[in-house]
């Protein structure tokens, strides 16, 4: 005889185990400590937390999760090794298909890839993938048994790529494990690309960085920095010195300037230079590092991206006593991810929406001292389907600056496409390339990341970065 | 890591050095730049090239002691190394037979001149020289230059050697003799430069400068090299470092030179004194 009481007992039971397990939070640094170091702002889970955590996912036949995934990464499969404790283990599986883990636990927009296509999402809140992706590789590296995966033998062949960010990266990764002889030529003195001068220590510190290079190196992947490719040497200097094949992940580079009056006043920077003087060159430390940056008082951030974010929490960290963010559109509209605006309000970063600059105004001595603004109101939505910022007539008012950051995007760095005969490029600048395989114009030369696509996010690049490895191997493996 | 071969002093202040860049020695042309980070807490600084020689490999700069990284520059000695040296950066120089052509260079900017001027006479120009320098001690290269001129007039500030004044002024009296000049290269300070475009602009003499701004990756990825010629920013490391002297809002460069100043003084005092360590 069924006993119906004890049936629903347990079964509410078993609900309110599952209801018990919410989605475990990170702990962080206290806003008020953080704004004045730049140290990383999320501790990370302990073994317990990653743990608890890893138990939340429920293993799906047909994982949605991994479709969401510009790499692949078999994203059940390591979260079930650190379930059942196997946390070496759980990075191997990360490993297989992404070189950069510790980098993309931290940077990714998960909640726009894998955990957005989670099924726990639709009831409550996702599995936190990117989170205990990070602890995996955070695991992996303080135990100093970090893996080297399996090399295939050496076939001799010889790929170049420019540019030693997060596509140039993950393109030598995957080539150097087909065996095949790769050399990054990275312009800069430090390997990273964006990782290394664009985003800030307090979110992605560069010990990570390095040891994620490092690697590569175990790889046998040859890195030569200082090299311009373009000036340095050129694409077909390349080719003719036995190189047989050519990606290029050289970014989008170059900053945009709204070319309103007074723009070129001192201490009115763009997010480029900004933030390279502080992360890269480690202006944060002057004068322990020779590299100097103006710790302005009152900073304005001219953007409502991830890379104004990262300015403005710098800003703030380098003395700011008012960091503001000004943006034309209002917060429903700004690009930024949700997780950088939440701890740049946390941290006491001012947001002047529906505000736009007009004109800087500075001293005798070419130094900007205030900025000219209109207010806005949105209308209709526009192509990008975000309704239009309009100005509202004589509401212009003038906001006390002593820094500007410009972080409104970037356009095509013209260095290579410049140097490199018949390689197309679309009427912005972008070099044009095959969606599936990088391939370019020409033959033996692909492309990826930024450079092809405009400013966009590190795992797409690292995404595009994959299928021109695959692309390249299937090229040569014919020749 | 590049190795020094020769750190020689010109003068009190100027300084030679030679070192190894295979890459860049084979492939610079004149009017191009490098970047170079002495080591891990370095800054990024543009140095113009002064000469090189394929055949060992190595490139010439000449540089002023102003602050703390040329100091430390200049302590360094034969068989040191340099951490990062990138380039060839920058346009190389437009040479071409323009005809008679005058070069113009004051203080450190006599060795960014000089590379030019060699270009041009190969280039079958007739090169007129006018270098110049505050006092005797601190002229450079005056014997490269020699060489390499069809003539050569040296000036000084304070009247210690050659003519008694400014190179502008030597210019002035040449255009006012009615000299025939067909194209005017102008380096050195960015006082120098604007007086030279003002003498030369009423007579429609094409002059070009060469902007020594400040620049960080030198690329064209951050823009602190802004400058703005005919009414239009450039950014000087991609677009130059040749610009047409008479189009360059030259306030603007000179004001933006003055950005880091202070900073520059903390740093040099620190490292004068050897609070920094080093």
């Amino acid at each position: 005889m069924k006993n119906i009481g004890v049936d629903v007992m347990e079964t509410k039971e078993t609900k309110e185990k599952k209801e018990k397990v919410p989605r475990q939070k990170m702990p962080e640094q206290d806003p008020k400590k953080r704004v004045h170091n730049f140290e990383e702002v999320p501790f990370g889970y302990s073994e317990e937390t990653a743990i608890i955590e890893a138990k939340r996912c429920i293993q799906c036949k047909k994982p949605a999760c991994i479709e969401g995934c510009p790499v692949d990464v078999k994203i059940p499969e390591f979260i079930k090794q650190i379930a059942e404790g196997n946390f070496i283990e759980s990075a191997k599986v990360l490993k297989e298909t992404n070189s950069l883990p510790a980098v993309c636990g931290r940077v990714c927009p998960q909640e726009d890839q894998c955990e957005k296509t989670c099924i726990l999402g639709k009831k409550g809140e996702p599995v936190a993938i990117g989170r205990l992706e990070r602890f995996s590789a955070d695991y992996e590296r303080k135990s100093g048994k970090i893996s080297v995966p399996a090399i295939a033998k050496s076939n001799g062949k010889k790929v170049a790529i420019a540019g030693a960010g997060p596509s140039g990266l993950t393109i030598a990764g995957d080539l150097a494990k087909l065996g095949y002889d790769v050399t990054i030529f990275e312009a800069l003195h430090k390997s990273g690309g964006v990782l290394v001068y664009g985003i800030p220590e307090f979110r992605l510190p560069k010990a990570i960085v390095e040891a994620e290079v490092e690697g590569l190196r175990s790889l046998g992947v040859k890195i030569e920095t200082n090299y311009v490719i373009g000036r340095t040497k050129t694409i077909d200097e390349l080719f003719e010195e036995g190189f047989q094949a050519v990606f290029i992940g050289v970014g989008a580079g170059a900053p945009v300037f709204m070319n309103i009056p007074g723009e070129n006043l001192i201490g009115i920077y763009s997010a480029n230079e900004y933030l390279t003087r502080s992360n890269l060159m480690k202006a944060y430390r002057f004068p322990e590092y020779d590299t100097p940056i103006v710790r302005g008082k009152r900073v304005a951030v001219i953007g409502g991206g991830n890379v104004a974010m990262d300015s403005v929490r710098t800003a703030l960290r380098l003395g700011a006593e008012r960091a503001m963010i000004i943006y034309r559109r209002t917060e429903v509209e700004m690009p930024a991810r949700k997780e950088e605006v939440h701890h740049a309000q946390e941290e006491g970063v001012e947001f002047l929406m529906l505000t736009a600059p007009v004109e800087y105004i500075g001293n005798k001595d070419g130094w900007v001292t205030g900025m000219k603004c209109l207010k806005m109101e949105l209308g209709e939505p526009d192509a990008s389907g975000r309704r239009s910022p309009k100005p509202i007539k004589g509401s212009e008012y003038v906001i006390d600056v002593d820094t500007v950051v410009v972080a409104v995007g970037t356009v095509a760095n013209p260095i290579v496409p410049a140097t490199t005969k018949g390689l197309e490029v679309n009427k912005w600048g972008y070099i044009v390339a095959k969606d599936e395989t990088g391939l370019t114009s020409r033959e033996g030369i692909y492309a990826g990341g930024d450079i092809v696509t405009g400013a966009a996010t590190v795992i797409l690049a690292m995404g595009a970065g994959r299928k021109a490895a695959n692309a390249i191997h299937e090229y040569l493996s014919k020749k | 890591m590049n190795k020094i071969v020769e750190n020689k002093n010109l003068s009190e202040n100027v300084v030679k050095m030679v070192f190894e860049a295979p890459v860049i020695a084979q492939k610079r042309k004149a009017g191009q730049f490098i970047v170079l980070k002495i080591d891990e807490t370095g800054e990024r600084i543009p140095l113009t090239i002064v000469d090189s020689d394929a055949q060992k490999g190595t490139l010439t700069i000449i540089y002023q002691i102003v602050g703390k990284t040329t100091a430390k520059l200049s302590q360094m000695k034969a068989g040191d190394s340099l951490q990062d040296v990138q380039g060839p950066l920058g346009n190389p120089t437009e040479i071409e037979n323009f005809g008679r052509v005058v070069c113009v260079g004051g203080g450190v900017g006599v060795g960014v001149v000089y590379p030019l001027i060699v270009a041009l006479k190969k280039a079958g120009n007739e090169v007129i020289s006018i270098i110049g320098s505050r006092t005797k001690d601190l002229l450079i290269l005056e014997k490269e230059i020699g060489e390499n001129s069809d003539r050569l007039i040296v000036t000084t500030d304070d009247g210690s050697y050659g003519v008694h004044g400014f190179v502008s002024a030597v210019l002035q009296e040449m255009i006012d003799k009615g000299e025939k000049i067909d194209h005017v290269f102008a380096i050195g300070p960015v006082p120098m430069m604007r007086v030279i475009c003002d003498v030369t602009k009423p007579h429609g003499i094409k002059t070009v400068v060469s902007l020594n701004s400040i620049m960080v990756d030198a690329t064209g990825m951050c823009g602190a090299c802004r400058v703005s010629v005919g009414g239009k920013t450039k950014f000087t490391c991609v677009d130059g470092p040749e610009f047409d002297g008479h189009e360059v809002d030259f306030k603007l460069l000179s004001d933006r030179l003055k950005t880091y100043c202070e900073s520059e003084r903390e740093a040099y005092e620190k490292h004068r004194c050897g609070c920094d360590g080093n």
